[in-house]
């Protein structure tokens, strides 16, 4: 028996083939994945696992493929990284930071969701693959689509910096810039997605390519040594990453994986984007839409698409949430980079922000197992930090000059 | 006939006014509200318009200029 089910709406229920659909055609809900865990149970084992790939596809049994990977093969299975440092600082017993900002190949999480979608995309007939993006996704779906031989396009927003073009241009997808502004690409690619037969990443393929996120959860159970963390601080963007996480570990658990999982799942948006956060501090069971204004434009969007499930998904695992000003953000960047030697884009600044914070309320306690989500690599938004990293010391080309500006004596002692 | 889906949000102050209703004599499309949420302050809904391509279009900027939100149902999909 396939381990996929079927497609079942997320709101009333109602199953559908495992094709290349993604809203319930009665009540429009948005649709996930169902799995034959009964299945899945006989013949996964820690020991199965183990002995897979060093990616994310050793987890493929808990994947939406039906046959083998095609596509990403190397994405995944990056650094947990011990952060003695940064807890030492934070005053925390135990803090580790899942790294993706050295994921394979485009140094975001996004490798992971992009190599799920991709592979289920030629299993279902697709040539082309697309997606609308600003960032991250439009780079991992342009790398992927060229080492797979797949026709791709990128829709961007008119307006978009050129270094952010240039990212994507140097893949050779059709690049797609629309006149206007974000939601003018938005509500295009939506209708473009409903007309043609193309696989959008993010839209028709969605119920698939979420599910890639789940192998951070996957990924730090089992660096840890097959134990669930205490808490967990995860960047929000759509909200979708935060209900996989969430998702993942309790099917780690449904499966015998794991022995339980009292994880507190802990979302982090910035002030200038926290439609999600904000409802949470309001004690809403539902968002308002915002115009996002924050660095942090990896993390922004105004009507996150899973903005209700990461609300349901805190709640239910007893985490909380919270926002961090964009000061905030460019401060948690140096922060890692000055305690762990790790630079995250900006997205890793609002989470090492929050962590701060919840750390500072309480929330998390000093002895909690805790794992922060480094979801993007430093060098792609160099810009957010320019301003706030100092100059070189510039000194003459003379060991005189050198010498004295660092008040050295001789071989290298101090000076007074 | 095509047919395109909306998640509409409307604000505090439009929560009374029969917008649908209106839509659906304003254009030429056919409303049908699929899922929807309305409370005092604040409220939803998904639904489909029916009718020509370009009518739908105007009927969507109709909704915009009466003061609601109108997203796809996907909400937010650039990344």
């Amino acid at each position: 028996m396939a381990k996929m089910k079927a497609l079942v709406c997320r709101e009333c229920g109602k199953e559908y083939p495992t094709k290349a659909i993604h809203v319930c055609d009665m009540c429009f809900g948005p649709l996930e994945v169902k799995y034959n865990y009964d299945e899945i149970k006989k013949t996964i084992s820690r020991r199965k696992i183990e002995d897979g790939p060093l990616s994310m596809w050793r987890y493929i049994d808990l994947l939406p493929v039906e046959g083998a990977a095609t596509v990403g093969l190397h994405a995944g299975f990056t650094p947990m990284v011990r952060a003695r440092n940064l807890a030492a600082y934070l005053g925390l017993d135990e803090l580790y930071l899942k790294n993706d900002t050295v994921n394979h190949p485009t140094l975001s999480f996004k490798d992971r969701v992009v190599a799920v979608a991709l592979t289920r995309a030629r299993e279902l007939g697709f040539e082309t693959v697309a997606c609308a993006s600003t960032g991250n996704l439009a780079n991992s779906v342009a790398a992927h689509a060229a080492a797979a031989g797949m026709q791709c396009y990128v829709f961007i927003p008119g307006d978009l910096e050129a270094a952010k073009v240039l990212g994507n241009l140097i893949y050779r997808p059709n690049v797609v810039e629309v006149e206007g502004n974000y939601d003018d690409v938005n509500r295009l690619c939506s209708e473009i997605a409903a007309e043609h037969r193309w696989a959008f990443v993010n839209i028709n393929i969605r119920p698939y390519y979420a599910e890639g996120s789940k192998t951070l959860a996957f990924e730090t159970v089992e660096q840890l040594g097959w134990r669930a963390p205490d808490q967990v601080v995860v960047p929000m963007a759509s909200g979708s990453l935060l209900t996989k996480i969430w998702k993942g570990l309790n099917e780690l658990r449904a499966l015998g994986l794991v022995s339980e999982v009292r994880t507190r799942v802990n979302g982090a948006q910035a002030d200038g984007c926290s439609p999600i956060a904000t409802a949470y501090k309001e004690g809403l069971d539902f968002f308002k839409p915002v115009k996002p204004k924050t660095i942090a434009k990896s993390l922004a969007i105004g009507n996150p698409a899973d903005g209700y499930y990461a609300l349901k998904a805190a709640a239910e695992s007893r985490g909380a949430m919270d926002m961090v000003s964009d000061d905030e953000v460019v401060e948690g960047i140096k922060l890692l980079a000055q305690t762990e030697g790790i630079f995250a884009e900006t997205a890793g600044g609002v989470t090492i922000g929050v962590l701060r914070k919840l750390v500072k309320q309480g929330t998390i306690k000093k002895s909690d197992v805790t794992v922060a989500y480094i979801t993007g690599n430093g060098l792609k938004t160099q810009e957010a930090v320019i301003d706030a990293v100092g100059r070189p010391v510039r000194i003459q080309p003379s060991l005189v000059s050198f010498e004295r500006t660092f008040k050295m004596g001789k071989n290298g002692e101090a000076g007074t | 006939m095509p047919s395109l889906r909306f998640h509409i949000r409307f604000p505090e102050s439009k929560i009374k006014e029969p917008i649908i209703y209106q839509i659906g004599h304003e254009y030429k499309v056919v409303t049908n509200v699929r899922r929807a949420d309305v409370r005092e302050t604040t409220g939803w809904m998904d639904v489909e318009l029916s009718g020509d391509t370009a009518e739908i279009e105007r009927a969507v900027e109709g909704l915009r200029k009466k003061g609601v939100l109108v997203d796809p149902i996907e909400l937010n999909v650039v990344e």
